[in-house]
Formats: structure tokens, C-alpha cells, sequence
């Protein structure tokens, strides 16, 4: 998302779910929307099928999605920036962008437009293996829409260049005037339900609520007086951060709310080793996860049907959650334990209901001012919302950007961290399936899930599998540098040759045991689309 | 809308605007016209004649929900005429399938069982043999028994153009008309996606929530509605409560955004995690390292954390403490969390694994 928040100075969804019906050009790039936001995927079936939306899907995989596609783009796996620098070469060189929006709106497009003057077409098919034609054809359709939409997700930010492909996808967007408009925009598509909530709420190492930075003073001074206690100024540490100060020893004790890092993360053997040496390793969750098994408290919490609360979802809609079941045995809702720990701690925090939360939340982060639980009883309202007269706002950047002028960045390709060798000739991605979410901890509790999708499977092309040996429903082996593991292969044209894909959801065949930690320097986010493997028969 | 014209509906003159069909003029002025095929979101089929009206100078009566109005338009909703022919229509339907209410999983909440009632009839004139096709039970989401299928259609346009799923069509004609995925296969043999958008459109017993059967009529269950707990799109869905248990998920029919009443496969059938028997359900210490977890009491358990983290504090400084919140938790949940960090414990150490 830092991506986003340095081109326009806000990292959320600049548009509505509802506008992708309604817009002229849908461009998803790394997005399986179908399977994992089945829901917003209709909406861009309803706008092709519908109401004649063209679609224009970049993505290494024949993902559902192709099937409704104007044109599809399969570029090799990490080298999405090459693509939508050469979407910008021809756009540029064809005299098709915005050139009043980009003089008035935006800065920095002499530096774009030196860098991507060499992402030629038959570059970009040399690099990408996306035919130049096609490359023409696509920027085309894109630049010449009166609206246009761009839609990522995963597939796009879990690279090394996570960061470098969110912002080319925003220089796309600028160069030809889609910013700021009703339908336009670029669309982060979360996968989990209230990772744009966890965010706004200050749940990230450098921030307060509303991203007001803990290194300002200004923002410092305001949340000591709210909160009545004085405030470090030095950001802290991000997750894969802290387990490495775990790992040395410095890292003495963790609390983890309602996350699993011993599947999620990349590298499981290392974060295993890194949890361990804690001194102090606390649990709280619905379920005795891999990373509750290894804590020294585990404490159970009450899940969404059996609490209040809110979850802002990927627009920005903050919208009520309502208990309607009561929690098992003891449990308790996530906030009544920490406020009684904190006030153990010796720093009381008295509150009588989710709702008295929010008032404070109100109080103290601007975007949510206006959102309270009475205005938000029948549908949610989208931050920014400043005052409790104010209905929400559908798009953001209409009149300017956040941050003034929209700024273009020059961004040039970095090839993914790991590359294929001899030994390792195969690269795989990782992701999720439609049945499945995360990590599995719940899904995996569902009889309809397990029966559509019972295990993890190794997608690999007739092409690979015949010259490997393997048989559909065989087992295989899959090595990567870090670990090895073994799954039952499926033979499809889904995946491209030379590469494979596997989900992360079963932790049987832990495919984090595979995947490279190396990070997107900016977004600390790590590559789990690309690392070198090898597979063969088991 | 602009309203710019005006039409006579059982004698009440109302302002209407271009477009609108009968039947939403109707239901915009609380006149009650019973309808069947007719589905929100999908197109207007005209196909069950259940919501027909008396058009003055119209040659036949007319189906409300696909015709527009016209300027001038004197409309009939309740004439013996109109009453007759909805008669007609429902006997038909009710004598050609098998609608043993007795044990439907929709007694209570049928449609056709409602329009029975409301028009009062006693018994159906005919004598049909239902088709007794086998109830599909193949699957552990979707139970299907098409001897109860009216043939609205609605399943199938609620499959293609709501979700455009395209898995679901009409095949065969006349009296053996099936709706189904194509070569007359189950669900389960099919590229169904189990969105259950069918089973929320199906108005009698055809298209039942499987694992609901027997667990809760339609009069005893409450429905709270709240926020999806799967991806970001947030759905508004509606729980279906009963004695304590989720029974089932239904998309919520405000049609609110941001998904105007439809769901995914996840949200409608992924929900029996809640009731699952491994939820935790009481502290857990592990008073040694290496050693079991034992059960403790809530006390117990904050006096080990409370005790454990103030020493690490005063010995290493709050920097060696981190927390990890959850992109699972409450907005509420997630802001208290950060401030217990940061205030409680004095340090910026927390990050949430949505990077992830
Ligand atoms: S409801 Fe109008 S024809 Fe069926």
C-alpha cells in the first residue's frame, strides 16, 4: 500500500466496488478475483456480460477471469513492471494520454517518460513473453476508455517489487486521466475481511490511527494527551522484523491477536525457531492454532458472530458486525481481554461496549469522525467521513490528490530475488483457492469446503508434467532452497510452462516451507509469487 | 426519478415515471400484487402469471411485473377476473408437484404455500402425477428435490446474471422441464461454485440449505445481520439463529452495498467453525517451557502474562515486547490493541500479517 499512499498520498482503494460495474475498461493485473472476492468478481462479469465492459486480465495464470477477457496478457511470473511500462511506452508514443490532466494534476512525467521510452513492445515481449501486438492492443483499449479501473491484488504486491508495481500501476492510471473519476481509479482488492480496519486503526509499526505518523510531534503530542501517557517516537518493528529480533534473542516476548505467522509466514522454519526462543509467547484466538501450540498462554476470544464491532472493508465502507451467537465455554471478545490485562498492567482502560470504543475512535482519527454506530445501523459509510453530516466519500482525489499533485514515479524493472537455475528450473507461486481462506483454520472446519477442495495440489502444465514424468493425482515432490514437501500434482493449462502454483491453505504441505522470505524493501511485504523450484515424483 | 405522468391503480390516481412496471407502481403505493418468477436483480421474465392485472382497453390481462405503464393506464389489481386466473395458475402448480409440506424444509416460508392461502383455495381442481424425480442429496451444501420445482426460473436467472456463474439452465420441455447444471448432472458432478445463490432464490422447497434440514422452521429463526468474516468485500449477510446455533447464512435483503444481497461459497457455507467442537474455550498456561498446557482461570492467566511482561519491561526495556494484531479483529479490537502497545506498554512494536 506504500505504494499508492507515495503516488497519491492515501494507499486505500481510490474507488467503489460498486463503480466496476458501471465503468468502460476493467485491467486486472495479479488479481483472482473470482476465487478470492467471488462476490466483486460478478461485478466484472456483470460489466462485460452485461453492460459491454472491456476487460484486459494480466496475469501468468489462465485464471477464471480469462474466460470473460477482451485480451488476456500472460507475462513470465515478477515481471509485471515491464508490462505496464510498456503499456506507458505505447500509450506515450501513440499520443494517447491525458496530456491536460498529467500538466495540471500530476508531477514527475518527464522522469516516466525517459524510463519507459526503453520498454519498447519487443522489449517487453523479449522480457515478459507478452507479444507485442497484444501490449499495443491492450494500451489502447486502456488510455482511449472514458473510464477505466485497475484492480490488483496479491499477485501483484507479494514480489520483491511489490512496491515498484503498485506505483506503475498508479502512473498508468495518471498518465491517462483515470484518477479522481467516478468508475476510474486503482483498486487494491484486499483478501482478508478487515485489513483495511487494522491499517486505519494504527496496527502498523510507524503509525497512529489515520496513518498520523508516530515520528511527528505534533501527532505524538495529540494521542499523549488522549491517551494520557507519553509516546515513543521511534517506529517500530514489522512482523518479519520481529521474528528476526526474536531469532537473535533481542525480541523477548510477543502477543499475537488472532494471527497464525506459523503458516503465514514465509520461511516457517525459521519463524518456528524464532517463536521458541521467546521468553514470553502470548496467544489469543478462537481456535488451538500452529502458533497457539507453541505458546506459553493461551487465551480463547470470542469470533465475529459472537461480538459487536465494526470491520472496514477493501472501499473504505466501515460497516457493523453484531453478536448473534454466544461465545463457547469462556471465551471473551478480543477487547474485553486486553482492556482487562492492560488494566493488570497498571494502565486501566474502561469501556462498557464496542461502541464506546468507536466514540474515542472518533475522536481521535479524523477519516472516521463522522462514522458512528447509529449512522452506520442499515448500510456502511466510506472514510473519509469528517463529521457526522458528512454521507461518506464513494471516490477519492476528485478534485486533488491527497497529496496535492499525483506523482508519477520512474520505475525501472528489478528482476524477481530468486531465479531459476538447473538445479531449480521451476518457478512457483502461491495463493488461494476459492474454497479456502488463509490459513485454513477455519475453512478447513467446513464440510462443503473440504468436500469441493479436500488438499493442497501441485498445478503444473501438460508440458512440465510430461517431460517430468508425473501423472495427474500423482505425488510429487516439490524442493525449493529452504525445505521440500510433497502434494498430489494436477495437470493443467492453468499454469504456464515452467511454472507451478500451489495454495497456502493446508498446513500438511506448508508450501511457506518453500517460498523465499526476501522482501519488498518498501512494502516489507515478501515474494510468495516467485521462487525456484524443482519438482518431480515422489 | 422524475415523476411525469399519472395512471389510475384501483381507483387511486398516482404519478408514475417512464419505465416503471406496473408492479413497481403497485408496491410503491402499498398495493400487494403476489408474484413468483419475478426476482430483484435479474430480468423480468413474465413466466409464472402469477402478478397479472386488468388493463383497461387491454385485450387479455397482463402480467404486472414486466409490463411498463402508460400515461392514462387504469389498472385492476383485484378482480374476479384477475383472482381467477391467479387461481388457475396456482392449483396447476400445486397439483403438478409434490408438495407434501409436512416435512418441507420451507413450510412457513414457501411462497407457494403462501399464495395458496392468500387466494384461499381449498384443494387444487387436477389430478397430476408429480414427476417423484430422486431427491439430490450428493452434496453436503445443497439438497435439491425437484418433484417441489415450480419451474420460475429464478435459480437460473440468479445463476447467470447475478453471479454469472453460467452453470445453471433450463433442459427438457414441457412436463419433464428440469432446471439444472447442463447434462442433468448433480451439483456435485458439475463446475458449480456453491455461491448458494440458487438456494436464497428458490421461493418453494426445491432448493433447500442442506445442512439447515431439521434444525429450525422458518418462524422459530431469528436473523441478526452483521459483516462477512472472509475477504474484503464485507458482505452484508444474515445469520440464521436458533437455539443458540447459526443454522444457516442468507444474504441480507436491504440490498445494501456492497453486495446487494448476494454471497460466495465462504460466506454462505463456511460458517460451521463457529460451532466447531475444538474452539478454545478456556485459558491455556504452560507454566514451563517444554513442559503441558494446563487450564487456568481468566485471573490465573492475566497475573502470568501481567507478571511475565512487567519483568521483561523492567529488564529489557519495552522494546523487547512486540505485539501482533489481527486483520481478523474489530476495528474496536485493533485500535485497543495498538493503544495497549503503545500506551500500556510503551512500545511501537506492532504490525499486523496483512502483508502477508
Ligand atoms: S411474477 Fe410476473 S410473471 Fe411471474
Amino acid at each position: 500500500m506504500a505504494g499508492l499512499a507515495a503516488a497519491f498520498g492515501s494507499g486505500a482503494m481510490t474507488n467503489s466496488i460498486e463503480e466496476i460495474e458501471f465503468t468502460n475498461v476493467i485491467l486486472a493485473i495479479g488479481t483472482n478475483t473470482t476465487e478470492n472476492h467471488p462476490v466483486l468478481s460478478s461485478r466484472v462479469k456483470r460489466a462485460v456480460c452485461q453492460r459491454n465492459a472491456k476487460l484486459i486480465v494480466i496475469d501468468p495464470r489462465e485464471i477464471d477471469l480469462v474466460k470473460y477477457a477482451t485480451i488476456w496478457l500472460r507475462q513470465k511470473p515478477g515481471t509485471d513492471v515491464v508490462v505496464l511500462n510498456g503499456l506507458m511506452n505505447v500509450i506515450i508514443t501513440e499520443d494517447i494520454f491525458a496530456k491536460e490532466y498529467v500538466k495540471n494534476r500530476t508531477e514527475g512525467f518527464e522522469a516516466l517518460q525517459k524510463v519507459v521510452s526503453a520498454y519498447t513492445p519487443e522489449y517487453v515481449e523479449k522480457i515478459s513473453g507478452v507479444p507485442a501486438e497484444d501490449l499495443k492492443t491492450a494500451a489502447r483499449i486502456y488510455a482511449t476508455a472514458n473510464k477505466a479501473s485497475i484492480l490488483y491484488a496479491m499477485g501483484l504486491t507479494q514480489h520483491i517489487s511489490g512496491t515498484d508495481n503498485v506505483k506503475s500501476c498508479a502512473n498508468l492510471a495518471m498518465l491517462c486521466g483515470m484518477v479522481g473519476i467516478e468508475g476510474g481509479g486503482v483498486n487494491p482488492l484486499r483478501g482478508q475481511n478487515n485489513v483495511q480496519g487494522a491499517c486505519d486503526m494504527g496496527a502498523l509499526p510507524n503509525v497512529f490511527p489515520a496513518y498520523q505518523s508516530v515520528a511527528n510531534d505534533e501527532a505524538r503530542a495529540k494521542f499523549e494527551k488522549f491517551w494520557n501517557v507519553p509516546l515513543q517516537g521511534k517506529p517500530g518493528k514489522t512482523i518479519l522484523e520481529m521474528m528476526e529480533a526474536a531469532h537473535k534473542g533481542e525480541m523477548k516476548a510477543i502477543y499475537v491477536m488472532g494471527e497464525n505467522p506459523m503458516v503465514s509466514d514465509p520461511d516457517l522454519t525459521h519463524v518456528e525457531a524464532s517463536l521458541k526462543n521467546l521468553d514470553l509467547l502470548v496467544v489469543q484466538d478462537i481456535f488451538m492454532t500452529e502458533t497457539a501450540a507453541v505458546a506459553d498462554v493461551v487465551l480463547p476470544s470470542a469470533c465475529f458472530a459472537e461480538k459487536d464491532g465494526t470491520f472496514t472493508n477493501t472501499e473504505r465502507r466501515v460497516q457493523r458486525i453484531r453478536k448473534a451467537v454466544p461465545a463457547p465455554g469462556q471465551a471473551k471478545t478480543d477487547w474485553q481481554i486486553i482492556a482487562e490485562l492492560s488494566a493488570r498492567m497498571g494502565y486501566p482502560m474502561n469501556y462498557s461496549s464496542a461502541e464506546e470504543i468507536m466514540s474515542e475512535i472518533n475522536t481521535v482519527t479524523p477519516s472516521y469522525a463522522g462514522i458512528t454506530y447509529s449512522r452506520i445501523e442499515k448500510e456502511g459509510i466510506q472514510w473519509p467521513c469528517p463529521n457526522t453530516d458528512h454521507p461518506g466519500t464513494r471516490f477519492l482525489h476528485s478534485e486533488h490528490f491527497s497529496r496535492g499533485l499525483g506523482l508519477f514515479h520512474a520505475v525501472e524493472y528489478v528482476p524477481a530475488a530468486e531465479q531459476t537455475d538447473d538445479e531449480y528450473p521451476i518457478i512457483l507461486s502461491t495463493g488461494r483457492v476459492l474454497y479456502h481462506y488463509h490459513t485454513g483454520t477455519m475453512t478447513r472446519l467446513s464440510k462443503g469446503s473440504v468436500e469441493r477442495c479436500p488438499e493442497s495440489l501441485v498445478e503444473i502444465n501438460p508440458v512440465d508434467a510430461e517431460k517430468l514424468g508425473i501423472d495427474d493425482g500423482q505425488m510429487v515432490k516439490v524442493t525449493s532452497r529452504r525445505g521440500t514437501l510433497e502434494a498430489k500434482a494436477k495437470i493443467t493449462t492453468r499454469s504456464g510452462v515452467g511454472t507451478v502454483f500451489m495454495n497456502f491453505h493446508f498446513h500438511e504441505a506448508a508450501v511457506n516451507l518453500l517460498t523465499n522470505p526476501a522482501l519488498d524493501p518498501i512494502g516489507k511485504i515478501p515474494e510468495y509469487k516467485v521462487c525456484a523450484v524443482r519438482v518431480e515424483r515422489a | 426519478m422524475e415523476k411525469i405522468c399519472s395512471v389510475t391503480i384501483d381507483g387511486k390516481v398516482v404519478e408514475v415515471s417512464p419505465g416503471q412496471t406496473i408492479l413497481e407502481v403497485a408496491r410503491e403505493h402499498g398495493i400487494y400484487i403476489p408474484t413468483l418468477c419475478h426476482y430483484s436483480k435479474t430480468t423480468n421474465v413474465g413466466a409464472c402469471r402469477v402478478c397479472v392485472v386488468e388493463v383497461e382497453k387491454a385485450k387479455s390481462l397482463v402480467a404486472s411485473c414486466c409490463m411498463p405503464v402508460s400515461p392514462g393506464m387504469v389498472i385492476k389489481t383485484d378482480t374476479e377476473k384477475v383472482r381467477a386466473s391467479q387461481k388457475l395458475i396456482v392449483e396447476l402448480l400445486w397439483a403438478s408437484g409434490n408438495h407434501d409440506c409436512l416435512s418441507c424444509e420451507q413450510n412457513g416460508g414457501c411462497e407457494l404455500q403462501n399464495l395458496v392461502y392468500w387466494l384461499g383455495i381449498e384443494r387444487p381442481r387436477f389430478n397430476i402425477a408429480p414427476p417423484n424425480y430422486k431427491i439430490e442429496n450428493t452434496n453436503s451444501m445443497i439438497q435439491r428435490d425437484l418433484s417441489k420445482c415450480v419451474l420460475c426460473g429464478r435459480c437460473i436467472r440468479a445463476c447467470n446474471e447475478i453471479q454469472v456463474n453460467e452453470i445453471l439452465d433450463f433442459s427438457n420441455r414441457g412436463h419433464f422441464a428440469k432446471v439444472g447444471p447442463a447434462f442433468d448432472a448433480d451439483y456435485i458432478n458439475s463446475e458449480c461454485y456453491f455461491c448458494g445463490e440458487c438456494v436464497d432464490a428458490c421461493p418453494v422447497g426445491a432448493i433447500t440449505f442442506k445442512q439447515a434440514r431439521f434444525s429450525g422452521r422458518p418462524w422459530e429463526i431469528k436473523k441478526v445481520k452483521t459483516t462477512c468474516t472472509y475477504c474484503g468485500v464485507g458482505c452484508q449477510i444474515d445469520l440464521n439463529v436458533h437455539n443458540n446455533r447459526i443454522v444457516k447464512v442468507t444474504g441480507n435483503k436491504d440490498y445494501v452495498q456492497p453486495n446487494e444481497g448476494s454471497l460466495c461459497v465462504k460466506g454462505r457455507f463456511g460458517m460451521d467453525f463457529v460451532n466447531d467442537p475444538s474452539r478454545l474455550k478456556t485459558p491455556l498456561i504452560r507454566k514451563e517451557k517444554g513442559g503441558d498446557f494446563t487450564e487456568a482461570t481468566w485471573d490465573e492467566a492475566y497475573d502470568f502474562i501481567a507478571d511475565s511482561l512487567t519483568e521483561i519491561k523492567k529488564k529489557n526495556g519495552p522494546d523487547s515486547i512486540a505485539g501482533l494484531s489481527s486483520a481478523r479483529c474489530t476495528n474496536e479490537e485493533n485500535y485497543l490493541f495498538q493503544k495497549f502497545l503503545r500506551a500500556g506498554i510503551g512500545t511501537n512494536n506492532v504490525d499486523h500479517c496483512a502483508r502477508l
